[in-house]
């Protein structure tokens, strides 16, 4: 049967999963676990399962002190919260302090719909990408967002998960595996490369290779799950055949995968590149489509920054 | 604790002072006020409280200190190396560049330092977590945490006191370094914390006052934190900011201060009661 489940309850089952193999992990949470999705791992493991109330910077704080104490704790909030208000406490008392603290910030960029934009987190990535040694996952897969919560959970540092809450892509077969810090070929192509992060612009960028296609354009599309570390081979690799770089993120493009895009282009081989994101705008309320219409978040939208990409070249 | 025993601690505490203005005084310039002012209550901790073991400082079972106020690091470091944690020399490298010995307390780079501190407001919440952790996996563990007083104006601090009594951390035990000054003046003028003990008891911690440079009273008072069942504890210590340090004792200016060789020699002459 079809795998339909929404990103969060694959998050919380592979929690649980994960819970069941291993007492290390916990989850340390901020009056939001009814929307994170995890009621189901605190009804099964209420001892490991701390819910601070309406205090984000402490939630990130008693996490990185259960690290201290050799747990393994997920964290987890609005990302709005847990990168905007609880950077410091992320910084400092996980990062810097060495300990593996794995935040995970739900309703990434417009998928905060109707909370607007003051919950609208467009600029996390960039804030996140200028720490040290920090991972940064964004998957939008249902496979591929459990294969990497297990690879988070025993990774040997912290990470920033960015989490789409409701639905998800079956983009994957039973053999495609994943890997913290590889990119996935979702499809081949030889006029330029789509590099997309994230549920809104994946499953845009899966209709804008289709329409493409029959306009005579042949795009490559990579899942970029992982933003931080780079996979540096794969981009490279991929600009080199196809001699054109799209890149495509909710979120701001710059500081986040087009800026970490843009940036090794231009350090190692540049081609025409373009960046489609948030254009140092804030955010709004309105449905998800409104929103992907406001910022240009469809697959129309790619399309037209494919095609101007391609006559760059 | 007998008379011998308070009168070993006490020595002890003479050493550490002696030892910390030697150290910060190496390089001219520290933290000298907020050392001085903690000197008895990591005495009594490392020398009489807790169970660590230098010789092996990640064994799992055993007390955890979080040093929020992490520019008291120096005072600490001072009782690591004397406590066979690393090597005495290293002290003379405080804040030399490619040091292991910073201004604020690193876990990473410090054998005995059990949680990075320096952004004023985070220890407390990590001294949570280290005490939910303990008691996650059984273990016969105290945590116990510092923090200022000027420190205590960070919203954060009350956030982890709301989470420690909610989730009943008996096995928590915090002070407050009420030395009664801030970088900017007197906490009563710059942010009154008056009336702290109400604040502690008003978020359901069993709230202690006591002389912080009377180490007889703050081995009872921990004593009595100890036998409390179901709440963390906080133990507000009554200090003077740069206490004991002949120029630096009660000047407002003491937070970060620079001095020079000739006042820290006689500074240290004092303490060893030498004309």
């Amino acid at each position: 049967m079809a795998d339909t489940r929404d990103l969060r309850e694959v998050y919380k089952d592979t929690l649980c999963t994960l819970a069941e193999e291993d007492k290390k992990i916990c989850i340390v949470e901020a009056d939001l676990m009814n929307a994170t999705g995890t009621p189901g791992f605190k009804s099964r493991f209420p001892e490991r399962a701390f819910d601070v109330g309406v205090a984000e910077a402490n939630m990130v704080g008693v996490a990185s002190g259960l690290a201290a104490a050799g747990m393994i704790p997920f964290a987890a909030s609005f990302g709005c919260f847990a990168a905007r208000r609880a950077y410091d406490q992320f910084f400092l008392s996980g990062n810097y302090s060495g300990l593996k603290v794995k935040l995970v910030g739900t309703d990434p960029g417009v998928s905060a719909i109707y909370n607007g934009g003051t919950h609208m987190p467009f600029e996390d990535i960039a804030m996140m990408r200028a720490v040290p040694g920090l991972t940064i996952l964004e998957p939008c897969d249902r496979r591929s967002l459990e294969e990497l919560i297990r690879q988070a959970a025993y990774l040997e540092g912290s990470v920033y998960i960015r989490l789409h809450r409701k639905g998800g892509l079956s983009l994957y077969d039973e053999n495609t595996s994943f890997e913290i810090g590889k990119g996935v070929v979702v499809r081949e192509g030889t006029d330029l490369t789509i590099i997309a992060a994230g549920l809104v612009l994946m499953e845009e960028a899966v209709k804008a290779v289709e329409i493409l296609e029959q306009k005579g354009i042949s795009a490559a599309l990579i899942d970029m799950h992982t933003i931080k570390p780079l996979d540096n081979d794969l981009v490279l690799e991929y600009a080199g055949k196809t001699g054109a770089v799209l890149t495509c993120e909710n979120g701001q493009a710059a500081g986040g995968l087009g800026g970490a895009v843009a940036e090794l282009l231009c350090d190692t081989k540049p081609v025409p590149l373009s960046r489609l994101g948030v254009k140092d705008e804030f955010g709004q309320v309105g449905t998800l489509d409104y929103l992907k219409e406001a910022y240009g978040f469809t697959a129309e939208n790619i399309v037209k920054e494919a095609e101007n990409l391609v006559k760059r070249k | 604790m007998d008379q011998n025993e308070i009168k070993r601690l006490e020595e002890k505490a003479r050493e550490i002072r002696i030892k910390t203005i030697d150290v910060i005084g190496n390089l001219g310039v520290g933290h000298i006020g907020g050392c001085m002012s903690v000197i008895e209550v990591l005495t009594l901790l490392h020398y009489k409280t807790m169970d660590t073991d230098p010789k092996n400082p990640n064994k799992e079972v055993r007390d955890k200190l979080v040093l929020s106020k992490g520019h008291a690091g120096p005072a600490l470091y001072c009782i690591l190396a004397d406590r066979g944690f690393f090597p005495e020399d290293w002290l003379y490298t405080l804040n030399v560049g490619g040091t292991r010995l910073p201004s604020h307390c690193d876990m990473k780079r410090t054998p005995g330092i059990d949680m990075t501190t320096g952004s004023l407001g985070q220890g407390l919440s990590a001294a949570v977590g280290l005490a939910l952790g303990g008691r996650i996996n059984n273990l016969d563990r105290h945590v116990f945490a510092v923090i200022g007083d000027g420190e205590s104006q960070e919203g954060q601090n009350w956030e982890a006191a709301m989470t420690a009594a909610h989730y009943n951390l008996d096995n928590l035990i915090a002070f407050t370094d009420y030395n009664k000054m801030q970088i900017d003046g007197y906490t009563k003028d710059i942010m009154s914390l008056d009336s702290i003990e109400s604040k502690w008891t008003g978020f359901n911690w069993h709230t202690l006052r006591v002389d912080g440079h009377d180490m007889a009273a703050i081995d009872d008072a921990v004593e009595r934190a100890k036998a409390v069942k179901g709440r963390p504890s906080m133990i507000i210590l009554d200090t003077i900011k740069g206490k004991g340090c002949s120029f630096a004792e009660g000047v407002l200016s003491n937070h970060n201060m620079v001095y020079s060789r000739e006042q820290a020699d006689e500074a240290i002459r004092l303490l060893k009661g030498e004309a």
